[in-house]
């Protein structure tokens, strides 16, 4: 079964404006990533920092749980599942 | 003059200009502002500063704008008193209250929305926004009246009384949304991408934030041109943690104070306090949380610049840590006791924070150390008002006044006598 990867507006430009594309699942979230990068060039810079780690101010969701407080790149991508990148929301006191 | 020149991402460095913008275009890292520190270096002396005006605008030369065009209801420049008495009692002999209740809107909200409201105005906006907890809606209200432009502030509806009127009087749209402070700013991120406004701490947050360094410049002019040893600071997002530390360095970078070997340590309150959590767990993730606490002015559940406090914190070894409600209050109730100055409830967090540093001893007696008051009390009467004892109520008479006095001292006598009792 193919998982859903929600596509920020910011990043539509990579994606030919979908809001949201497919990818295979039953790897982790960095093969997720490096699939998503070979269908869209460019995504996988915006996403992650030179040393492949998550940018700090990019938010990955797996079925609605930051992947943070998951297991990070390692988080198992199951059938089904939902993936949402969401840019943090900056401003504040 | 203002030495800005770019904003730059404070994750990837990418560079901007000077535009009402607040996040990286590449990486979604929030931006801030750059000088040309070499230039400043030339034009900035003690002498200089000294001779400027008593308010932020005395710093003009290390602010993203011109004090030509300033929206200026004198924000800054506010007390640093030696507290002997607050110190006597927790141990400490060269403690210094950070007095900010006496801004024109009684909190140092007023330092930043000066810099963002003239910002703004050198945008060309006509209207001047923010989300608030309270305080900062005051300031943007008074400063938007000052400057003649439109104004809609965004709060949570349980705020107190006194943050309500201090924001409607100014003929402000209130806008009380049911829901949290996090809520309410992810709702002004999105209309800040939909109406042409100035929103204090979205649109206009790398300028906005640059205000709240003022705090650390004043305290190092106040103190004779040095850095204290220590600073215990309030922490809701970190915003304001982050910009004293950067303060200090940039006056030693101007070559305007030595060396920098301030410890900042920081203070949440328990119901809000995704940092300290962080901090505690040994990680830089955070973990927003849901806030209850009585501190309003701190309940921010989702810290913008919580990793940028943890930062400075490892660096400087400064202390991280969290008190009750319970805390809060007696905090409050401590620093009007013994120094007259009644705080909000972020001030009694700082007290409590301050207080327990002090007897676990990671404040020396010795140190330098200033304690920042952000807000006044009168703001927060709700959080006090059944923990205060009643007035005396008498005729006007001798005899009535006499009587009472009588019974309030057996009632005290009564209270020693039962606390005895209860430690026995």
């Amino acid at each position: 079964m193919p998982v859903t990867v929600r596509i920020p507006t910011p990043l539509r430009k990579l994606t030919n404006d979908q809001d949201s594309v497919t990818a295979s699942d039953g790897g982790t979230l960095a093969q997720l990533i490096d699939s998503l990068e070979e269908q869209h060039p460019g995504l996988k810079e915006r996403i992650c920092d030179e040393t492949g780690e998550l940018r700090r101010f990019v938010n990955v969701y797996v079925n609605g749980e930051d992947v943070r407080f998951l297991s990070g790149l390692e988080t198992l991508i199951e059938a089904d599942a939902e993936v949402s990148i969401v840019p943090a929301v900056a401003g504040g006191c | 003059m203002s030495f800005a020149n770019a904003l730059r991402c404070r994750e990837c460095k990418r560079e901007y200009p000077l535009d009402p913008i607040y996040v990286c275009d590449f990486c979604f890292g929030p931006l801030e502002v750059a000088y040309d520190y070499d230039a400043m270096r030339e034009a900035v002396s003690r002498d200089s500063i000294e001779r400027g005006p008593l308010s932020v605008w005395r710093y003009a030369d290390l602010l993203p704008c011109d004090a030509d065009l300033a929206v200026d209801i004198q924000a800054g420049y506010t007390p640093l008193l030696k507290a002997d008495r607050l110190g006597t009692e927790l141990g400490l002999r060269n403690l210094y209250i950070k007095n900010d209740c006496t801004n024109p809107t009684w909190s140092f909200k007023d330092r930043v929305v000066t810099v963002a409201a003239t910002k703004a105005r050198e945008f060309g906006f006509k209207t001047l926004a923010c989300a608030s907890t309270g305080n900062l809606a005051n300031s943007v209200a008074a400063h938007a009246a000052r400057a003649g432009l439109d104004s809609f502030v965004f709060i949570p509806s349980d705020l107190e009384q006194g943050k309500i009127v201090a924001s409607s009087i100014y003929d402000v749209t209130l806008v009380s949304i049911n829901g949290n402070y996090d809520e309410v700013n992810r709702l002004c991120s999105e209309l800040a991408g939909k109406y042409p406004w100035a929103f204090v701490n979205v649109n206009m947050r790398p300028y906005y934030a640059e205000g709240s360094k003022t705090l650390a410049y004043e305290v190092a002019e106040q103190l004779g041109w040095r850095a204290p040893d220590h600073c215990v600071v309030p922490m809701a997002s970190g915003s304001l943690y982050v910009k004293i530390w950067k303060g200090f360095q940039e006056l030693a970078k101007l070559h305007l104070i030595d060396g920098v070997q301030t410890k900042m340590s920081g203070v949440q309150a328990q119901g809000c306090s995704p940092i300290v959590t962080a901090w505690e767990a040994g990680t830089n993730a955070i973990r927003p949380v849901r806030p209850s606490t009585i501190a309003k002015s701190l309940a921010i559940g989702n810290p913008a610049d919580g990793y940028y406090a943890l930062g400075v914190m490892a660096e400087t070894c400064g202390a991280c840590l969290a008190v009750s409600d319970a805390e809060v209050i007696q905090g409050m109730k401590l620093l009007a006791r013994t120094e007259g100055i009644f705080a909000e409830t972020a001030g009694g967090v700082t007290i409590a924070g301050l207080k327990r540093m002090a007897e676990s001893g990671h404040i020396r007696p010795d140190e330098v150390t200033v304690v920042f008051i952000t807000g006044a009390g009168l703001k927060t009467v709700e959080a006090v008002i059944d923990e205060l004892e009643p007035p005396l109520t008498v005729e006007p008479t001798m005899a009535s006044f006499e009587e009472a006095l009588g019974e309030r001292a057996i009632g005290e006598r009564n209270d020693v006598a039962a606390q005895e009792a209860r430690s026995a």
